[in-house]
């Protein structure tokens, strides 16, 4: 009761200080296991509104040597999130015990994270996705209000609604490297043909037991020469 | 005055404002719309156009129609898939459909889509977007294969592959992946069979069946209702609850003989009056 109270009187009194919407964004994060761990899958994109402000972001954050991190969303609430873990691993560097966190662990302190802000009515406007391996790929996914799930496959934003389904079809568990690089290259293709927030320059992250690798940017090629597209009066 | 007001046309408002205190001071409920929360798509390939329809109607959250039919009959060749509120639909393409029939005995000509087209553009822009049917029109004429989008305020676009519906965009992703330049009858009916099941399976709007018509530039067309029935039941009740004698045991048994009744016949009218 005292939040809201709180909030309408905030709203007469200056300058904001609570997240209520997200200015500067990043699109859809993709994500599934395979035979040999889990990869993951973004673009590189970081829009302002309507405008391709920032064109060669990375949304994938390796954590340690088991975890990587993918998020959309709100950037400057990512660059936080990076923050604090980034503290955590150089306290675990700290302390020396030979104890590593896992992606188990990190999902779940961000989703502790994430439902404490929500409960402050401050959320961090973000879909994070928490991949990493450890005796086998593990992958989850945490929202604004600390809701979680693991899942063989995740995707956020639109690609929720355009990459699912295709992901949905194309997965099996024992999926090679290479089918799983080209499944989610197919999805990301799609997404930038219907997704207006989004760019052809991509990150590809896998997490397998010999660790974390993000690529360097990367492009794939696209279709617009199809013949009713280039001439829509077509008759034959 | 009055006379002139009724003869403009478009939708009379009038109630709205009574229906709004009905329901905010009585509590009165208003209806809630049928809808079709819905897949349909439709694809030009090589020899004319596919167009395929999932078959869930939805009242808010309850299934109302399991395998209704979204795939409306404009004229012999030209077909019309509907989203949106389902009485909008039917009306519309119904409509269109009879003006269709008129102007083909009128002139003499197989019907054109892009006819269909205007005629369904024009209607939709005159009510403004309150007529809520987005549609898949599709066909085959003398120009060749056709496939229009057409949206509820009444803009159309020429396309060679479209969705519309909650479940457009998981039917859009398919075709993105697996579209190309002239496709075969069988190459098109498998990509809108997939991109349907994409809507039935991914998008809570949809469900049920497939239901797929193939519309080809020299052949009769080619209704293939249920092309895929994904959904059926499989347990069923299992009919009449005649249980065998013995079926459970009997404790005891006991038989009494009623005295004969005899029955008097009373000669007394009803009485009408």
């Amino acid at each position: 009761m005292n939040e809201l109270r709180a909030a309408s009187m905030e709203a007469k009194q200056g300058p904001r200080s609570r997240t209520t919407q997200p200015i500067v964004t990043g699109a859809s994060v993709l994500a599934i296991t395979y035979k040999d761990g889990v990869m993951m899958m973004s673009d590189t994109l970081a829009s302002y509104g309507s405008m391709a402000r920032f064109k060669s972001v990375q949304r994938i954050l390796k954590v340690n040597g088991a975890s990587m991190i993918g998020a959309s969303g709100e950037y400057s609430d990512f660059q936080y999130i990076s923050d604090i873990l980034e503290d955590l691993t150089d306290e675990e560097f700290d302390i020396d015990d030979g104890a590593t966190m896992d992606a188990k662990q990190i999902h779940s302190y961000l989703s502790r994270v994430m439902y404490n802000r929500r409960t402050k009515v401050n959320p961090l406007y973000n879909q994070l996705v928490v991949a990493g391996y450890k005796n086998g790929g593990y992958l989850g996914a945490v929202d604004m209000y600390g809701s979680t799930y693991k899942e063989n496959i995740i995707a956020t934003g639109y690609g929720m609604y355009l990459a699912l389904p295709l992901l949905r079809k194309g997965w099996r568990a024992d999926l090679s490297e290479k089918e799983a690089r080209e499944l989610l290259e197919k999805s990301m293709t799609v997404l930038f043909y219907r997704d207006c927030r989004a760019i052809n320059k991509y990150n590809v992250a896998k997490v397998t037991k010999a660790g974390v690798e993000i690529s360097k940017p990367y492009s794939l090629p696209t279709q617009w020469s199809y013949k009713r597209f280039v001439n829509p009066h077509l008759s034959e | 005055m009055e006379v002139y007001q009724k003869s403009r046309g478009g939708f009379d408002f009038g109630l709205c404002d009574r229906n709004v205190k009905l329901a905010q001071e009585q509590g009165a409920k208003l209806p809630k719309t049928k809808k079709t929360g819905t897949t349909i798509c439709g694809i030009v390939y090589k020899n004319g156009v596919v167009l395929g329809a999932d078959t869930r109607a939805t009242e808010g959250p309850i299934v109302c129609d399991k395998n209704c039919e979204k795939i409306h009959k404009i004229s012999e060749k030209i077909w019309c898939c509907g989203a949106g509120t389902s009485a909008d639909t039917e009306n519309v393409t119904g409509l269109i459909g009879s003006q269709m029939e008129l102007h083909r005995l009128a002139t003499g000509k197989e019907p054109r889509v892009i006819t269909a087209l205007t005629r369904l553009k024009q209607r939709l822009f005159q009510y403004q977007g309150y007529v809520s049917a987005a549609l898949v029109l599709g066909g085959v004429d003398s120009e060749g294969g056709h496939i229009y989008t057409v949206w509820p305020h009444g803009s159309t676009d020429r396309l060679p592959y479209a969705t519309m519906g909650s479940g457009s965009l998981a039917a859009m992703a398919i075709f993105e992946a697996g579209y190309k330049d002239d496709l075969d009858e069988k190459e098109a009916i498998d990509l809108v069979d997939q991109a349907i099941q994409a809507g039935i399976w991914n998008d809570l709007g949809s469900g049920g069946n497939v239901d797929i018509m193939v519309l080809d530039k020299k052949a009769a067309p080619k209704m293939l209702r249920n092309y895929k029935k994904l959904n059926e039941r499989t347990f069923h009740a299992p009919g009449l609850y005649k249980f065998p004698k013995g079926t459970t045991a009997l404790a005891e048994e006991a038989k009494k003989r009623f005295a004969s009744m005899t029955v008097e016949a009373v000669d007394s009218k009803m009485e009408t009056e």
